[in-house]
């Protein structure tokens, strides 16, 4: 630390969301009689650019479906603007969560549009944060589309990733505006996750 | 969404993924090496969320779940701001909260612990920090409850925090734990935290927060990463 610099204050750890985060954070989700301030739809009809849907499950290390963990979202507009940029569009929020409790299958979905190019060294991408019972801090990934493949080889963090890794990142299009990205916690096909 | 790249995350503050006394995570903390992001990278600003989101009970757990009398339990105050590392308030960031009720029994569907559900107590709220960085929620002290770790293992009194700050890396969820709990020493989910900054998750009791005839106030100021201001020199 250089002299004069002022200590800085310790950052509060993380710890685990827990199996009970529901009623607080995916109320409506879950059917709780309380509001909740995001949920799967990200997009109205009315959003401007091309609509998908994005699903996957989440997977422990013996290859089990995680029932209880929430998934959000943080992603630019079609045009590549987030909700705060200057340009952005005003009706897009870009931001999601959706809990894998409420499906058979622990399925996590997402009705958003494909997001729009960030910047040089970009390729369209979504920010992803991972929670669970069992998981002391949250993990942050990213989601990649399998269809754009040439903007994808100039990405910046893709290209911090070692290659045969790269592939945990990609959202694969299973039908039209579809994409399937699950979550690999351990294991052969663990997701890459950011120290960001 | 340009801004100050943050300072790293303060490793040797955090729980580690794979903890041997905390079951869960042996199957799902991640064992690979986290790739590093570029620093530049930190700089995302995260989502905004406004006072339109909120209801006016919200931030009022003894009233957001009243149906026909007050929740049973003790009255707490829960108070304290969010700062930045460098110690500036960061307005306007929304914290969300979750806990058990007096007798230690989550609404949640999937909570079967044998004690009484409260009819009058549902246990979720949230607040948007004000100019200061500060939040405040009235609400009753949580209980503490079993859980199926090892045995006879019980969780000490907490309440879930969820926040966001100002930039996507600065997301937190935590959980607020009580002064004195004799619990805490106990507690896996705790002392997965290394010993040095467990503290910063325990709330401090204040008289000052303390309303008279009312109920006890407790302060828990929370930290998030800061922006990097060396970087950000080189930068401009």
């Amino acid at each position: 630390m250089s002299a004069g610099k002022p200590a800085l204050l310790g950052q509060t750890p993380s710890q685990t969301v827990g199996p009970y985060f529901a009623y607080g954070l995916t109320p409506q989700q879950y059917g709780y009689a309380f509001s909740s301030i995001a949920g799967s739809t990200m997009a109205e009809a009315s959003t401007p650019g091309i609509h998908i849907r994005i699903e996957g499950r989440v997977f422990d290390g013996r290859g089990d479906a995680v029932n209880d963990a929430m998934i959000e979202l943080w992603q630019a507009d079609s045009n590549g603007h987030y909700a705060r940029d200057h340009g952005a569009n005003s009706l897009f929020r870009g931001f999601g969560r959706c809990g894998t409790g409420t499906h058979a299958e622990s399925k996590f979905w997402f009705d958003t549009v494909k997001p729009g190019v960030t910047g040089q060294r970009q390729a369209p991408h979504i920010n992803v944060t991972v929670m669970m019972r069992g998981l002391l801090l949250h993990s942050f990934s990213r989601i990649y589309f399998d269809d754009e493949s040439s903007a994808n080889v100039t990405d910046e963090v893709l290209s911090c990733v070692p290659e045969d890794r790269r592939h945990t990142l990609l959202a694969r299009r299973v039908a039209d505006g579809v994409y399937r990205f699950d979550i690999h916690m351990q294991g052969d096909q663990e997701t890459v996750f950011f120290d960001l | 969404m340009t801004g100050s790249p943050l300072n790293p995350r303060d490793w040797s503050s955090q729980p580690a993924y794979i903890d041997s006394a905390y079951r869960s995570t042996a199957l799902r903390g991640p064992t690979r090496s986290l790739i590093p992001a570029k620093p530049a990278l930190s700089a995302l600003a995260g989502p905004v969320f406004g006072h339109d989101l909120l209801g006016e009970l919200d931030s009022n757990l003894t009233l957001n779940g009243r149906k026909d009398n007050d929740p049973l339990g003790e009255r707490i105050i829960v108070t304290g701001r969010v700062l930045d590392e460098n110690g500036r308030p960061l307005p306007g960031t929304l914290v969300e909260i979750w806990q058990a009720n007096s007798a230690g029994r989550y609404i949640h569907k999937v909570d079967q612990h044998a004690a009484p559900l409260d009819p009058n107590f549902f246990g979720g709220g949230r607040c948007i920090t004000d100019g200061e960085g500060r939040y405040r929620f009235l609400t009753i002290k949580p209980g503490a409850y079993p859980w199926g770790n090892h045995v006879n293992a019980w969780r000490p009194n907490h309440i879930h925090f969820s926040l966001f700050g100002h930039h996507f890396a600065t997301r937190l969820v935590t959980q607020m734990y009580f002064p004195g709990d004799p619990l805490l020493l106990l507690d896996p989910i705790f002392l997965g935290v290394p010993e040095k900054s467990r503290n910063r998750m325990v709330a401090t009791f204040s008289i000052d927060e303390t309303q008279e005839g009312y109920a006890l106030g407790f302060v828990f100021d929370i930290v998030l990463r800061g922006a990097n201001e060396t970087l950000w020199e080189t930068h401009r």
